[in-house]
């Protein structure tokens, strides 16, 4: 008999749960905006997905404060996918069935982000990836967009540069990663418009520790007159100093994947002279007074840094725009209606971001252009924008 | 043309000897227990950061250095203690996976602990490279090359003529053989695990201004160096050395002579050929069962 009570009190105490729980996130649901997340938080890529998830809940706690966007909360629902892509195709389908996200903004690398694209296109669901390849919004996808620069745009800023130093002839040095290939590719691809002839192509493996051989072969192509590097990580200052142990006279270039303070510091004076396209977020103090990205670039940067006392980096600046540009379309579709706002992105205009100034439509889903990099020289240590 | 071919083998030889200076670790954990320790790269990777993170905190690099070979052999230990102890009795392959399991911890640890940038540990004796008939040599290859020598040479004596090192070799050959004439087996395989972590540890400082250390370096250097060690054969200090410089020097050579893509392949086929050839390894013990 007691059993008997004990029994249907507690199914009672499960049922008044179960409609409390229902109800509260009922009206959660219909409260907050949903801004849906997933990121390599842990593991190999850490590095890209640490930062972006560390700005988008600042900058969504920062909206909140602000009383939110069309009077509503942001909530930042997050998934850590490490680096596999397979993770994330679960995450984005939790995040569309089961949290029903209004908007998602993440896809730390390529390969995730390449991974959710059938299933964010399926749904129809606007999606802003922050990860670098062009193959994302190239051709374009109709609920895709990307914040970061291609290594397209960082190619061709390059070749600008060399062509105006009246140099033609570039040795091309790049790893094994995906993200050495694929500028690889985008180098040789962009070469031949701007009158450039790559006359050697190296290639060095995951993990090395010396590229002299490499950088040897690279000084006796013929005709030589710049070297370039594509890769990230601890390769770029092994190169920078084995390109300085071989003393070679040519031009060093590096691509955006050098943009980091690490890069010069622990290539240990070795990166002087070497000059490659950073975001403007990296070089801030070195833009001028009148860059409408000054301002911009500079108060993510002191906010970032003063809440989490690391050095900003511009992976975290490419959540911020991804965030920022969502914020704003849907503040000027005036709902959160997944088609209005998808147009809206597309109708983003002259939005000064961390990256660059966005421009995007209907056959541009970056919408940046290769001025949104600054070319910068390695100089006394920092950067040093040129002209 | 000459200056070219210095160049390759001066890059052949740095390389060469960090794989081997790193498969040097191997050695001693395989002559107490036949494991092979997969946690050695982290080991590598440990004394690069920590020295990398003392310097930081302002204390001066010997110190710095010092500190970070006894924090990493103190590691080794509580690895043994902690890992290994408690599966003592199971097969030795259940102890490699163990160790696997253990480099994915501490690799995991050190990236909460420290974090996930690279760093650069500044050379010993400068930047300014030596010039050697048109070819150039990082005066930190010399400390590489040095260090890899004078290990080689303590290890052997060690091994050929302390009580401690013949209890190791012993152990190895016959752990009941060893019990019976007063050998404490336990407190051999904490000695080791504590030795290897020490020489990981001085492998990985040594490497450091080079290779740059982060908290994944353990991964492919701890490869090579097993490369390096499994091409020279397995247990012999001498042979990791012998091992890691084939490797390094061949790796060079196909980088600079034909083309840089078949760099890492010309590595694994010199270990297929070492395995289908001389199973052994250039420099190992044979072994032989008596029926």
């Amino acid at each position: 008999m007691k059993n008997v009570i004990f029994n249907k009190m507690s199914r009672l105490i499960v049922v008044t749960a179960g409609i409390i729980i229902a109800f509260t996130s009922m009206v959660h649901s219909k409260d907050a905006i949903k801004i849906g997340t997933f990121l390599s938080v842990s593991g190999p890529a850490s590095f890209l997905g640490d930062p972006e998830l560390k700005t988008l809940k600042m900058y969504v706690e920062k909206i909140n404060a602000e009383g939110g966007v069309l009077g509503r909360k942001l909530e930042l629902v997050h998934y850590d996918v490490q680096h596999v892509a397979k993770k994330a195709v679960t995450a984005v389908k939790r995040l569309i069935d089961q949290d029903k996200v209004d908007v998602i903004v993440g896809g730390s690398t390529s390969g995730q982000t390449m991974a959710v694209i059938k299933l964010v296109e399926k749904a129809g669901i606007p999606f802003i990836s922050l990860a670098g390849a062009a193959v994302i919004t190239d051709p374009v996808k109709k609920w895709v967009f990307k914040t970061p620069h291609t290594d397209i745009l960082a190619a061709k800023k390059i070749f600008n540069d060399m062509k105006e130093n009246g140099w033609n002839k570039l040795g091309l040095l790049s790893g094994a990663g995906g993200f050495d290939k694929s500028c690889r590719k985008s180098v040789t691809k962009v070469a031949p418009g701007y009158g450039i002839e790559i006359v050697a192509d190296e290639t060095h493996g995951k993990g090395d520790t010396d590229m002299t051989p490499q950088l040897t072969k690279l000084k006796n192509a013929p005709g030589i007159q710049a070297f370039m590097y594509c890769g990230f990580g601890a390769a770029t200052s092994i190169v920078a100093k084995n390109f300085k142990q071989l003393g070679l006279s040519l031009q060093h270039y590096q691509s955006h994947g050098a943009g980091s303070k690490s890069f010069i510091k622990n290539a240990a004076g070795a990166a002087e002279g070497a000059r490659l396209p950073a975001a403007a977020l990296l070089v801030v103090d070195a833009l001028p007074d009148d860059d409408p990205q000054k301002s911009v670039a500079g108060a993510y940067r002191a906010a970032y840094e003063g809440k989490y006392k690391d050095a900003v980096s511009t992976f975290g600046g490419h959540a911020y725009d991804g965030l920022m540009i969502v914020v704003e379309a849907m503040k000027r579709a005036g709902s959160t209606d997944k088609e209005k706002v998808r147009i809206e992105i597309e109708n983003t205009k002259n939005f000064v971001g961390a990256d660059g100034i966005f421009t995007m439509s209907a056959t541009d889903h970056l919408g940046l252009d290769e001025k949104s990099f600054v070319m910068v020289e390695v100089s006394n240590g920092t950067w040093k924008k040129l002209k | 043309m000459f200056a070219d071919f210095l160049q390759f083998l001066i890059s052949g030889i740095t390389v060469g000897a960090i794989y081997g200076l790193v498969g040097l670790g191997f050695s001693v954990i395989y002559n107490a227990s036949n494991v092979i320790n997969f946690a050695q790269g982290e080991f590598v990777m440990i004394g690069g950061m920590a020295s990398v993170s003392f310097l930081s905190m302002g204390i001066p690099m010997p110190l710095a250095i010092v500190l970070a070979v006894v924090v990493t052999t103190f590691v080794g230990f509580a690895l043994e203690i902690f890992a290994i102890e408690p599966a003592r009795h199971n097969s030795v392959v259940s102890l490699i996976i163990i160790t696997i399991g253990a480099s994915i911890f501490l690799r995991g640890l050190a990236q909460i602990i420290w974090d996930r940038n690279y760093h650069n540990l500044p050379a010993f004796s400068g930047d300014d490279p030596i010039k050697l008939w048109g070819a150039a040599l990082q005066p930190q290859s010399l400390w590489v090359m040095g260090g890899a020598g004078i290990i080689v040479l303590l290890l052997w004596l060690f091994f050929n003529h302390s009580i401690l090192g013949k209890a190791i070799l012993a152990t190895s050959f016959n752990p009941l053989a060893a019990e019976l004439v007063g050998i404490d087996t336990r407190r051999i395989l904490q000695i080791s695990f504590a030795l290897s972590a020490a020489l990981g540890a001085i492998a990985g400082i040594l490497v450091a201004p080079i290779a740059l250390t982060y908290t994944n370096v353990g991964v492919m250097l701890g490869l090579k160096g097993f490369c390096a060690a499994i091409v020279g054969g397995l247990g012999n200090p001498m042979g990791a050395i012998a091992g890691g410089l084939a490797v390094g020097i061949a790796e060079a050579f196909t980088a600079g002579y034909i083309s840089s893509a078949y760099k890492d392949a010309v590595a694994f086929v010199i270990i297929i050929l070492v395995l289908l050839f001389l199973p052994s390894g250039l420099f190992g013990r044979k072994e032989i069962d008596k029926v």
